[in-house]
Protein backbone atom coordinates (compact mmCIF):
# COMPACT_ATOMS: atom_id res chain seq x y z
CA UNK A 1 0.00 0.00 0.00
CA UNK A 2 1.17 3.06 -0.63
CA UNK A 3 1.21 5.86 1.45
CA UNK A 4 -1.09 8.66 1.17
CA UNK A 5 1.54 11.70 0.60
CA UNK A 6 -1.56 14.08 2.38
CA UNK A 7 -2.19 14.43 6.07
CA UNK A 8 -5.57 12.99 7.04
CA UNK A 9 -7.36 16.78 7.55
CA UNK A 10 -6.97 17.46 4.07
CA UNK A 11 -8.49 13.83 2.92
CA UNK A 12 -11.89 14.33 4.17
CA UNK A 13 -14.90 15.69 1.66
CA UNK A 14 -18.47 16.97 2.57
CA UNK A 15 -20.95 14.81 3.37
CA UNK A 16 -23.24 12.91 1.19
CA UNK A 17 -26.49 13.77 0.87
CA UNK A 18 -28.82 11.06 0.62
CA UNK A 19 -28.92 11.24 -3.41
CA UNK A 20 -25.46 13.12 -4.66
CA UNK A 21 -22.70 14.33 -3.45
CA UNK A 22 -22.59 18.45 -3.05
CA UNK A 23 -20.23 20.23 -4.16
CA UNK A 24 -17.57 20.80 -1.83
CA UNK A 25 -19.06 23.55 0.66
CA UNK A 26 -15.69 25.71 0.99
CA UNK A 27 -15.10 25.26 -3.34
CA UNK A 28 -15.26 29.01 -4.76
CA UNK A 29 -18.01 29.23 -7.01
CA UNK A 30 -17.80 27.68 -10.26
CA UNK A 31 -16.76 30.19 -13.55
CA UNK A 32 -19.89 32.23 -13.57
CA UNK A 33 -20.70 33.14 -10.76
CA UNK A 34 -17.13 34.52 -9.65
CA UNK A 35 -16.15 37.89 -12.04
CA UNK A 36 -13.97 37.03 -14.92
CA UNK A 37 -10.90 38.59 -13.11
CA UNK A 38 -11.39 35.61 -10.23
CA UNK A 39 -11.63 32.67 -12.34
CA UNK A 40 -8.71 33.92 -14.60
CA UNK A 41 -6.70 34.05 -10.83
CA UNK A 42 -8.02 30.67 -10.10
CA UNK A 43 -7.30 29.39 -13.54
CA UNK A 44 -3.64 30.83 -13.14
CA UNK A 45 -3.25 29.64 -9.29
CA UNK A 46 -4.21 26.18 -10.75
CA UNK A 47 -2.04 25.99 -13.76
CA UNK A 48 1.06 27.02 -11.89
CA UNK A 49 0.52 23.96 -9.56
CA UNK A 50 0.47 22.15 -11.94
CA UNK A 51 3.57 22.87 -14.18
CA UNK A 52 5.66 22.52 -10.63
CA UNK A 53 4.39 19.04 -10.24
CA UNK A 54 1.75 19.35 -7.63
CA UNK A 55 -0.81 17.41 -7.18
CA UNK A 56 -4.27 18.66 -7.47
CA UNK A 57 -6.77 17.35 -4.31
CA UNK A 58 -10.32 16.98 -4.55
CA UNK A 59 -10.91 20.78 -2.32
CA UNK A 60 -8.53 22.32 -4.85
CA UNK A 61 -10.20 24.73 -7.23
CA UNK A 62 -10.20 23.13 -10.68
CA UNK A 63 -11.52 24.29 -13.86
CA UNK A 64 -14.69 22.41 -14.65
CA UNK A 65 -13.31 21.15 -17.88
CA UNK A 66 -10.35 19.24 -16.27
CA UNK A 67 -12.92 17.71 -13.69
CA UNK A 68 -15.25 16.59 -16.49
CA UNK A 69 -12.45 15.26 -18.80
CA UNK A 70 -11.79 13.64 -15.22
CA UNK A 71 -14.65 12.16 -14.26
CA UNK A 72 -14.45 10.83 -17.71
CA UNK A 73 -11.58 9.18 -17.87
CA UNK A 74 -11.73 8.19 -14.81
CA UNK A 75 -15.20 6.24 -14.71
CA UNK A 76 -14.14 5.09 -18.45
CA UNK A 77 -10.85 3.26 -16.98
CA UNK A 78 -13.27 2.06 -13.56
CA UNK A 79 -15.72 0.53 -16.11
CA UNK A 80 -12.57 -1.24 -18.46
CA UNK A 81 -11.77 -2.86 -14.96
CA UNK A 82 -15.53 -4.35 -14.08
CA UNK A 83 -16.19 -5.50 -17.51
CA UNK A 84 -12.84 -6.79 -18.10
CA UNK A 85 -13.68 -9.44 -16.10
CA UNK A 86 -15.98 -10.99 -17.86
CA UNK A 87 -13.78 -12.42 -20.52
CA UNK A 88 -11.30 -13.74 -18.15
CA UNK A 89 -13.89 -14.63 -15.49
CA UNK A 90 -15.78 -17.32 -18.56
CA UNK A 91 -12.52 -19.90 -17.91
CA UNK A 92 -12.05 -19.59 -14.00
CA UNK A 93 -14.22 -23.39 -13.91
CA UNK A 94 -11.99 -24.28 -17.18
CA UNK A 95 -8.64 -23.33 -16.28
CA UNK A 96 -5.99 -26.50 -16.80
CA UNK A 97 -5.24 -26.85 -13.22
CA UNK A 98 -5.70 -25.80 -9.34
CA UNK A 99 -2.65 -23.55 -9.97
CA UNK A 100 -4.19 -21.81 -12.43
CA UNK A 101 -7.42 -21.82 -11.16
CA UNK A 102 -6.73 -20.10 -8.34
CA UNK A 103 -3.99 -17.59 -10.42
CA UNK A 104 -7.24 -16.21 -12.49
CA UNK A 105 -9.31 -15.89 -9.73
CA UNK A 106 -7.08 -13.88 -8.01
CA UNK A 107 -6.31 -11.45 -11.30
CA UNK A 108 -10.36 -11.36 -11.59
CA UNK A 109 -10.32 -10.16 -8.18
CA UNK A 110 -8.15 -7.64 -8.82
CA UNK A 111 -9.80 -6.41 -11.37
CA UNK A 112 -12.88 -5.58 -9.51
CA UNK A 113 -10.46 -4.22 -6.64
CA UNK A 114 -9.11 -1.87 -9.48
CA UNK A 115 -12.69 -1.03 -11.04
CA UNK A 116 -13.78 0.16 -6.84
CA UNK A 117 -10.34 2.30 -6.59
CA UNK A 118 -11.49 4.20 -9.69
CA UNK A 119 -14.81 4.80 -8.73
CA UNK A 120 -13.80 5.53 -5.54
CA UNK A 121 -11.22 8.06 -7.25
CA UNK A 122 -13.90 9.38 -9.61
CA UNK A 123 -16.35 10.09 -6.19
CA UNK A 124 -14.01 12.44 -5.10
CA UNK A 125 -14.65 14.75 -8.22
CA UNK A 126 -18.61 14.86 -6.81
CA UNK A 127 -19.79 12.22 -8.73
CA UNK A 128 -21.87 9.54 -7.58
CA UNK A 129 -21.44 5.42 -7.82
CA UNK A 130 -24.86 5.39 -8.64
CA UNK A 131 -24.93 7.66 -11.39
CA UNK A 132 -21.28 6.20 -12.81
CA UNK A 133 -22.86 2.83 -12.61
CA UNK A 134 -26.19 4.24 -14.43
CA UNK A 135 -24.01 6.02 -17.29
CA UNK A 136 -22.91 2.34 -17.57
CA UNK A 137 -25.54 0.47 -17.55
CA UNK A 138 -27.49 2.71 -20.20
CA UNK A 139 -24.75 2.72 -22.34
CA UNK A 140 -24.00 6.80 -22.02
CA UNK A 141 -20.14 5.88 -20.71
CA UNK A 142 -17.48 3.55 -22.61
CA UNK A 143 -15.40 0.74 -21.16
CA UNK A 144 -12.26 -0.21 -23.59
CA UNK A 145 -13.05 -1.91 -26.81
CA UNK A 146 -10.59 -4.71 -25.87
CA UNK A 147 -13.15 -6.15 -23.72
CA UNK A 148 -15.40 -6.77 -26.97
CA UNK A 149 -13.25 -9.54 -28.19
CA UNK A 150 -14.10 -12.98 -27.64
CA UNK A 151 -12.22 -15.16 -25.35
CA UNK A 152 -12.12 -18.90 -27.56
CA UNK A 153 -9.46 -21.11 -25.82
CA UNK A 154 -7.33 -21.24 -22.88
CA UNK A 155 -4.59 -19.68 -24.66
CA UNK A 156 -6.94 -16.35 -25.11
CA UNK A 157 -6.54 -16.34 -20.95
CA UNK A 158 -2.73 -15.79 -21.53
CA UNK A 159 -2.76 -13.54 -24.72
CA UNK A 160 -4.87 -11.13 -22.37
CA UNK A 161 -2.87 -11.32 -19.44
CA UNK A 162 0.33 -10.98 -21.50
CA UNK A 163 -1.19 -8.21 -23.99
CA UNK A 164 -4.40 -6.66 -22.42
CA UNK A 165 -2.69 -5.97 -18.88
CA UNK A 166 0.53 -5.47 -20.66
CA UNK A 167 -1.01 -2.19 -22.98
CA UNK A 168 -2.48 -1.02 -19.70
CA UNK A 169 0.24 -1.10 -17.74
CA UNK A 170 2.19 0.78 -20.62
CA UNK A 171 -1.05 3.32 -20.09
CA UNK A 172 -1.07 3.30 -16.58
CA UNK A 173 2.35 3.75 -15.39
CA UNK A 174 2.65 7.28 -16.64
CA UNK A 175 -0.88 7.70 -14.99
CA UNK A 176 0.79 7.22 -11.88
CA UNK A 177 2.34 11.01 -11.73
CA UNK A 178 -1.06 12.43 -13.00
CA UNK A 179 -1.84 15.92 -11.96
CA UNK A 180 -4.88 14.67 -10.04
CA UNK A 181 -3.82 13.33 -6.42
CA UNK A 182 -6.41 10.47 -6.09
CA UNK A 183 -6.65 8.95 -9.74
CA UNK A 184 -2.54 8.81 -9.28
CA UNK A 185 -2.92 7.14 -5.89
CA UNK A 186 -5.11 4.65 -7.27
CA UNK A 187 -2.75 4.22 -10.72
CA UNK A 188 0.21 3.36 -8.12
CA UNK A 189 -1.70 1.01 -6.58
CA UNK A 190 -3.17 -0.81 -9.26
CA UNK A 191 0.14 -0.84 -11.44
CA UNK A 192 1.75 -2.51 -8.39
CA UNK A 193 -1.00 -5.06 -8.63
CA UNK A 194 -0.26 -4.95 -12.28
CA UNK A 195 2.72 -6.87 -12.96
CA UNK A 196 1.41 -10.73 -11.68
CA UNK A 197 -1.23 -10.24 -14.25
CA UNK A 198 0.97 -9.75 -17.12
CA UNK A 199 3.48 -12.30 -15.91
CA UNK A 200 0.99 -14.73 -15.60
CA UNK A 201 -0.02 -14.45 -18.87
CA UNK A 202 3.22 -14.84 -20.24
CA UNK A 203 3.78 -17.66 -18.20
CA UNK A 204 0.60 -19.41 -19.71
CA UNK A 205 1.58 -18.90 -23.13
CA UNK A 206 5.32 -19.90 -22.46
CA UNK A 207 4.05 -23.00 -21.26
CA UNK A 208 1.99 -23.79 -24.50
CA UNK A 209 4.71 -22.62 -26.67
CA UNK A 210 6.80 -25.39 -25.47
CA UNK A 211 3.92 -28.09 -25.11
CA UNK A 212 2.73 -29.98 -27.70
CA UNK A 213 2.62 -28.99 -31.72
CA UNK A 214 -1.58 -28.30 -30.66
CA UNK A 215 -0.76 -26.34 -27.72
CA UNK A 216 2.16 -23.96 -29.94
CA UNK A 217 -1.05 -23.75 -32.30
CA UNK A 218 -3.39 -22.64 -30.02
CA UNK A 219 -0.77 -19.90 -28.28
CA UNK A 220 -0.19 -18.48 -31.64
CA UNK A 221 -3.99 -18.30 -32.79
CA UNK A 222 -4.72 -16.34 -29.49
CA UNK A 223 -1.62 -14.07 -30.02
CA UNK A 224 -2.65 -13.81 -33.92
CA UNK A 225 -6.04 -12.30 -33.18
CA UNK A 226 -5.11 -10.60 -29.37
CA UNK A 227 -2.10 -8.41 -31.24
CA UNK A 228 -3.74 -5.79 -33.52
CA UNK A 229 -6.56 -5.33 -30.62
CA UNK A 230 -3.72 -4.87 -27.89
CA UNK A 231 -2.42 -1.96 -30.37
CA UNK A 232 -5.64 0.02 -30.71
CA UNK A 233 -5.85 -0.20 -26.88
CA UNK A 234 -3.90 3.25 -26.89
CA UNK A 235 -6.55 4.88 -28.87
CA UNK A 236 -6.37 7.12 -32.39
CA UNK A 237 -3.20 7.93 -33.60
CA UNK A 238 -1.48 11.37 -32.19
CA UNK A 239 -3.18 13.27 -35.56
CA UNK A 240 -6.37 12.02 -35.13
CA UNK A 241 -6.26 12.57 -31.45
CA UNK A 242 -8.07 16.39 -31.06
CA UNK A 243 -8.35 16.00 -26.60
CA UNK A 244 -4.49 15.14 -26.28
CA UNK A 245 -2.81 18.47 -26.36
CA UNK A 246 -5.37 19.90 -23.18
CA UNK A 247 -4.76 16.82 -21.53
CA UNK A 248 -0.76 17.25 -21.52
CA UNK A 249 -0.56 21.12 -20.56
CA UNK A 250 -2.93 19.63 -17.44
CA UNK A 251 -0.58 16.40 -17.01
CA UNK A 252 -3.62 13.91 -16.92
CA UNK A 253 -1.75 12.55 -20.34
CA UNK A 254 1.91 12.37 -20.26
CA UNK A 255 2.81 11.03 -23.29
CA UNK A 256 0.58 10.71 -26.44
CA UNK A 257 -0.88 7.73 -27.84
CA UNK A 258 1.87 7.02 -30.47
CA UNK A 259 4.32 7.26 -28.13
CA UNK A 260 3.08 4.94 -25.29
CA UNK A 261 1.92 2.29 -28.59
CA UNK A 262 5.66 2.56 -29.71
CA UNK A 263 6.72 1.64 -25.88
CA UNK A 264 4.91 -1.10 -25.37
CA UNK A 265 5.87 -2.26 -28.86
CA UNK A 266 9.20 -2.48 -28.32
CA UNK A 267 8.82 -3.66 -24.99
CA UNK A 268 6.49 -6.48 -26.35
CA UNK A 269 8.70 -7.73 -29.66
CA UNK A 270 11.01 -9.35 -27.93
CA UNK A 271 9.10 -11.35 -25.24
CA UNK A 272 7.20 -12.72 -27.93
CA UNK A 273 10.41 -13.49 -29.95
CA UNK A 274 11.65 -15.10 -26.46
CA UNK A 275 8.69 -17.74 -26.65
CA UNK A 276 9.23 -18.09 -30.59
CA UNK A 277 5.83 -16.75 -31.10
CA UNK A 278 5.10 -14.35 -34.06
CA UNK A 279 3.31 -11.60 -34.19
CA UNK A 280 0.41 -11.10 -36.87
CA UNK A 281 2.50 -7.83 -38.82
CA UNK A 282 4.53 -9.03 -41.87
CA UNK A 283 5.71 -5.44 -42.10
CA UNK A 284 6.67 -4.79 -38.40
CA UNK A 285 10.38 -4.69 -38.48
CA UNK A 286 13.41 -3.34 -36.44
CA UNK A 287 14.48 0.35 -37.59
CA UNK A 288 18.36 0.74 -37.32
CA UNK A 289 18.27 4.48 -37.35
CA UNK A 290 15.75 4.70 -34.38
CA UNK A 291 16.56 2.24 -32.58
CA UNK A 292 12.77 1.26 -32.78
CA UNK A 293 10.59 -2.03 -33.73
CA UNK A 294 7.96 -0.17 -36.01
CA UNK A 295 4.59 -1.85 -37.01
CA UNK A 296 2.61 -2.14 -39.94
CA UNK A 297 -0.73 -0.08 -40.37
CA UNK A 298 -3.29 -0.11 -37.88
CA UNK A 299 -6.82 -1.12 -39.40
CA UNK A 300 -8.60 1.86 -37.63
CA UNK A 301 -11.68 1.13 -39.03
CA UNK A 302 -12.19 -1.91 -37.07
CA UNK A 303 -11.49 0.58 -33.71
CA UNK A 304 -14.35 2.68 -34.98
CA UNK A 305 -16.80 -0.20 -35.43
CA UNK A 306 -15.94 -2.11 -31.97
CA UNK A 307 -16.40 1.22 -30.63
CA UNK A 308 -19.95 2.18 -32.22
CA UNK A 309 -21.06 -0.77 -30.64
CA UNK A 310 -20.27 -3.63 -33.35
CA UNK A 311 -18.01 -5.54 -31.89
CA UNK A 312 -18.36 -9.41 -31.55
CA UNK A 313 -19.64 -9.10 -28.07
CA UNK A 314 -20.59 -5.57 -26.81
CA UNK A 315 -24.02 -6.89 -26.43
CA UNK A 316 -22.81 -10.45 -24.21
CA UNK A 317 -20.92 -7.64 -22.23
CA UNK A 318 -23.88 -4.96 -21.66
CA UNK A 319 -26.19 -8.08 -20.79
CA UNK A 320 -24.01 -9.75 -18.39
CA UNK A 321 -23.15 -6.79 -16.87
CA UNK A 322 -26.84 -5.40 -16.30
CA UNK A 323 -28.07 -8.44 -14.71
CA UNK A 324 -25.30 -9.36 -12.25
CA UNK A 325 -25.95 -5.79 -10.73
CA UNK A 326 -29.67 -6.96 -10.91
CA UNK A 327 -29.18 -10.21 -9.57
CA UNK A 328 -26.97 -8.69 -6.91
CA UNK A 329 -30.29 -6.57 -5.77
CA UNK A 330 -30.95 -8.77 -2.87
CA UNK A 331 -27.29 -8.97 -1.44
CA UNK A 332 -27.55 -4.81 -1.25
CA UNK A 333 -31.08 -4.63 0.16
CA UNK A 334 -30.62 -7.09 2.81
CA UNK A 335 -27.28 -5.68 3.69
CA UNK A 336 -29.05 -2.02 4.25
CA UNK A 337 -31.88 -3.58 6.12
CA UNK A 338 -29.57 -5.33 8.55
CA UNK A 339 -27.76 -2.24 8.90
CA UNK A 340 -31.22 -0.56 9.42
CA UNK A 341 -31.83 -3.11 11.96
CA UNK A 342 -28.90 -3.15 13.99
CA UNK A 343 -28.56 1.06 14.15
CA UNK A 344 -32.61 0.60 15.47
CA UNK A 345 -31.01 -1.86 18.07
CA UNK A 346 -28.12 0.96 19.23
CA UNK A 347 -30.90 3.13 19.62
CA UNK A 348 -32.93 1.69 21.30
CA UNK A 349 -30.35 -0.10 23.86
CA UNK A 350 -31.43 -3.32 22.50
CA UNK A 351 -29.13 -6.19 21.40
CA UNK A 352 -29.41 -6.68 17.92
CA UNK B 1 -36.61 5.72 -2.12
CA UNK B 2 -36.52 1.69 -0.96
CA UNK B 3 -34.51 0.31 1.72
CA UNK B 4 -31.93 -1.50 -0.36
CA UNK B 5 -31.43 1.48 -2.42
CA UNK B 6 -27.54 1.71 -2.60
CA UNK B 7 -28.26 5.44 -2.84
CA UNK B 8 -28.60 5.53 0.87
CA UNK B 9 -25.56 3.58 1.59
CA UNK B 10 -23.25 5.79 2.89
CA UNK B 11 -19.07 6.62 1.85
CA UNK B 12 -16.41 5.21 4.38
CA UNK B 13 -13.09 6.74 4.36
CA UNK B 14 -10.57 3.69 4.57
CA UNK B 15 -6.91 3.84 6.86
CA UNK B 16 -4.24 1.11 6.85
CA UNK B 17 -1.69 0.93 9.44
CA UNK B 18 1.12 -1.35 7.38
CA UNK B 19 3.10 -2.36 9.88
CA UNK B 20 3.52 -2.03 13.68
CA UNK B 21 5.20 0.94 14.50
CA UNK B 22 3.50 3.03 11.13
CA UNK B 23 0.79 5.35 11.63
CA UNK B 24 -2.65 4.63 10.15
CA UNK B 25 -2.67 6.53 6.20
CA UNK B 26 -5.34 7.42 4.09
CA UNK B 27 -5.89 4.52 1.41
CA UNK B 28 -9.46 5.57 -0.29
CA UNK B 29 -12.63 5.32 0.38
CA UNK B 30 -15.59 2.79 -0.23
CA UNK B 31 -19.46 2.36 0.27
CA UNK B 32 -21.16 0.24 3.00
CA UNK B 33 -23.78 -0.36 4.36
CA UNK B 34 -22.49 -0.13 8.14
CA UNK B 35 -19.27 -0.11 9.95
CA UNK B 36 -18.81 -3.63 9.94
CA UNK B 37 -19.10 -4.61 6.42
CA UNK B 38 -17.28 -1.21 5.34
CA UNK B 39 -14.43 -3.03 7.79
CA UNK B 40 -14.96 -6.55 5.97
CA UNK B 41 -14.91 -4.98 2.35
CA UNK B 42 -11.79 -2.51 3.44
CA UNK B 43 -10.18 -5.81 4.16
CA UNK B 44 -11.05 -7.06 0.66
CA UNK B 45 -10.30 -4.16 -1.17
CA UNK B 46 -7.67 -2.43 -0.05
CA UNK B 47 -5.17 -5.46 1.81
CA UNK B 48 -5.43 -8.30 -0.32
CA UNK B 49 -1.52 -9.03 -0.18
CA UNK B 50 -1.53 -8.54 3.38
CA UNK B 51 -0.85 -4.46 3.03
CA UNK B 52 -1.85 -3.93 6.72
CA UNK B 53 -2.17 -5.15 10.04
CA UNK B 54 -5.17 -2.84 11.05
CA UNK B 55 -7.70 -0.99 9.87
CA UNK B 56 -9.70 2.42 10.50
CA UNK B 57 -12.92 3.27 8.35
CA UNK B 58 -14.56 6.11 9.06
CA UNK B 59 -17.71 8.05 7.84
CA UNK B 60 -16.71 10.31 5.38
CA UNK B 61 -19.42 12.68 6.82
CA UNK B 62 -17.85 12.65 10.06
CA UNK B 63 -14.78 14.36 8.89
CA UNK B 64 -13.90 17.88 9.08
CA UNK B 65 -11.21 19.62 6.80
CA UNK B 66 -8.95 22.68 6.51
CA UNK B 67 -9.90 24.73 3.65
CA UNK B 68 -7.44 24.66 0.79
CA UNK B 69 -8.56 28.24 -0.08
CA UNK B 70 -7.91 29.50 3.40
CA UNK B 71 -4.55 27.39 3.73
CA UNK B 72 -2.43 30.77 4.09
CA UNK B 73 -4.49 32.81 6.51
CA UNK B 74 -4.98 29.27 8.50
CA UNK B 75 -1.33 28.14 8.52
CA UNK B 76 -0.15 31.83 8.96
CA UNK B 77 0.54 32.27 12.55
CA UNK B 78 4.06 29.32 12.04
CA UNK B 79 5.06 30.92 9.45
CA UNK B 80 6.91 33.39 10.97
CA UNK B 81 8.43 31.87 13.73
CA UNK B 82 11.55 30.23 12.65
CA UNK B 83 12.59 30.54 15.61
CA UNK B 84 11.06 27.12 16.17
CA UNK B 85 13.63 25.59 14.22
CA UNK B 86 17.32 24.44 15.92
CA UNK B 87 19.08 25.79 12.72
CA UNK B 88 17.75 29.47 13.83
CA UNK B 89 20.30 29.52 16.00
CA UNK B 90 23.98 30.54 15.84
CA UNK B 91 26.54 28.34 17.43
CA UNK B 92 30.34 28.23 16.64
CA UNK B 93 31.43 25.58 14.67
CA UNK B 94 33.81 24.37 17.36
CA UNK B 95 31.53 23.78 20.25
CA UNK B 96 30.79 19.73 20.14
CA UNK B 97 27.74 17.63 20.79
CA UNK B 98 25.18 20.62 20.29
FE1 LIG C 1 -6.71 -3.88 -13.87
FE1 LIG D 1 -5.00 -6.45 -14.88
Amino acid sequence: MQPSSQPAAEVGRPALPEDRPAPPKDRPAPPGETSPREDAQFAAAFQALVDAEARIEPRDWMPEAYRATLIRQIAQHAHSEIIGMQPEGNYITRAPSLRRKAILIAKVQDEAGHGLYLYSAAETLGVSRDELLDLLHSGRQRYSSIFNYPTLTWADIGAIGWLVDGAAITNQVPLSRCSYGPYARAMTRICKEESFHQRQGYEILWALAHGSGEQKAMAQDAVDRWWWPSLMMFGPPDDASPHSAQSMTWKIKRFSNDELRQKFVDMTVPQAQAMGISLPDPDLRFEESSGHWRHGEIDWSEFARVLAGDGPCNAVRMARRREAHQAGAWVREAASAYAAKHQVGVLTGSAA
Amino acid sequence: MSQGDRRSWPLWEVFVRARRGLSHNHVGSLHAPDAAMALRNARDLYTRRSEGVSIWVVPAAAITASSPQEKDSFFDPAGDKVYRHPTFYEIPDEVPHL
